[in-house]
């Protein structure tokens, strides 16, 4: 099996797309993958505890690594004890140790 | 162990948060101790154009010299001194898309290239990351 | 051994008058020209690319005429012709109302939940 960091820079308040760019990496982690999802940009919105799109960042978090990029959280005044459960602060450095590893497909949107 | 990640970068400046993304990510893999090799496809062209200039900014009363505006093109200069040697940044500006946009005079570092070096590279190179524009 | 590269094309109609082509189009066709092994997965507004009789001729600004508009339906045929593997997400299809006759023969219809699968087959997955 595969091994995949997904970086969503979008949010679901402004792209409806991020539902199946979440569909992709819940599919690819019912297929045995190693799955990691990074957000980052206005991709971290959503990791506000309380706000409307929790819950299914919530979900997708039980079968993926959920990460958010620490710059743009602090950008948008996002406290990492204020995130959605299961989502979990990241530098741009473990972004990057993600995207070298051997075999890591690393996909944008 | 040091790796190269090839970036495609397609975003203008001063436009999408993905620039600047996008020069974190070079500046982190570099920082690493990672080649990185950037190949700038459409608007990214722009982000080397030597004429950029800072400008004062009005709204706040500020001078040229206080407000310290950045130009993508002394980022990206910046990351080519950080890349200058081992670990090295390589940048291409894709030709066709320097000439349809009058973009071809440019800062000390990129050169111009096309989908062919794009190819060798992907196939060079252990890592591949597309930041498309919207 | 040339890598294997999965080209998911999601941007539809970006810059396609201007540049007389689809840009992300046009260098996946350059890349498999100069050796690169790469297919195009066709998906969200994407998908519009594989219908057929697509007319974008008749654009004049003035004394300015656009010689040559984009035929993206020619261009996904020719990259087939080339040995592009095209294929392209139905239910994207379906909910922009495209019927199966309107698309072109060359391109394989999947599923979204054989996306997953779909990525085994490559090094690497590019999202444009």
């Amino acid at each position: 099996m595969g091994k995949y960091v997904l970086i969503e820079s979008r949010d679901p308040f402004d792209s409806a797309d991020c539902k199946n760019f979440r569909d992709l990496a819940s599919g690819l982690a019912k297929g045995g993958n190693e799955v990691a999802f990074f957000l980052t940009q206005n991709g971290v919105l959503p990791a506000r505890r309380g706000c409307a799109a929790e819950g299914s960042l919530a979900e997708l978090g039980r079968s993926v690594s959920v990460l958010a990029d620490e710059f743009a959280l602090r950008e948008r005044g996002i406290d990492a004890d204020a995130l959605v459960e299961g989502v979990r602060p990241a530098s741009i450095d473990a972004l990057i140790a993600l995207i070298m590893e051997d075999g890591r497909k690393a996909l944008w949107h | 162990m040091a790796k190269t990640l090839t970036l495609v970068l397609m975003d203008p400046p001063y436009e999408k948060e993905t620039t600047t993304t996008g020069f974190r990510i070079i500046e982190s893999a570099l920082r690493q101790g990672h080649n990185v090799k950037v190949f700038a496809y459409e608007g990214a062209v722009n982000l080397t154009m030597k004429d950029q200039q800072p400008h004062p900014n009005p709204v706040k009363g500020t001078t040229v010299e206080q407000e310290q505006h950045p130009t993508t093109k002394d980022w990206v200069a910046a990351l080519f001194r950080m890349g200058s040697g081992s670990p090295k940044l390589e940048w291409i500006n894709c030709g066709l898309c320097v000439d349809e946009r009058g973009a071809g005079n440019w800062i000390e570092g990129p050169r111009r290239g096309g989908p062919k070096e794009l190819a060798e590279w992907v196939q060079a190179t252990e890592a591949t990351l597309v930041i498309p524009t919207k | 051994m040339s890598k294997k590269v999965l080209s998911i094309v999601e941007t539809a109609y970006r810059g396609t008058l201007e540049e007389q082509d689809d840009t992300i189009l046009w260098l996946n066709h350059a890349l498999k020209n100069n050796g690169l092994d790469v297919a195009v997965l066709l998906r969200a507004n994407a998908v519009n690319y594989a219908v057929r009789g697509q007319d974008a001729s008749g654009l004049r600004f003035g004394e300015g005429a656009l010689a040559h508009p984009p035929e993206i339906d020619k261009d996904v045929e020719a990259l087939v012709r080339k040995g592009v593997k095209v294929f392209l997400v139905t239910e994207d299809a379906r909910e922009r109302g495209i019927p199966d006759e309107k698309l072109l023969p060359g391109v394989e219809k999947l599923g979204r939940a054989q996306i997953p699968s779909l990525f085994q087959r490559f090094d690497q997955v590019w999202h444009w």
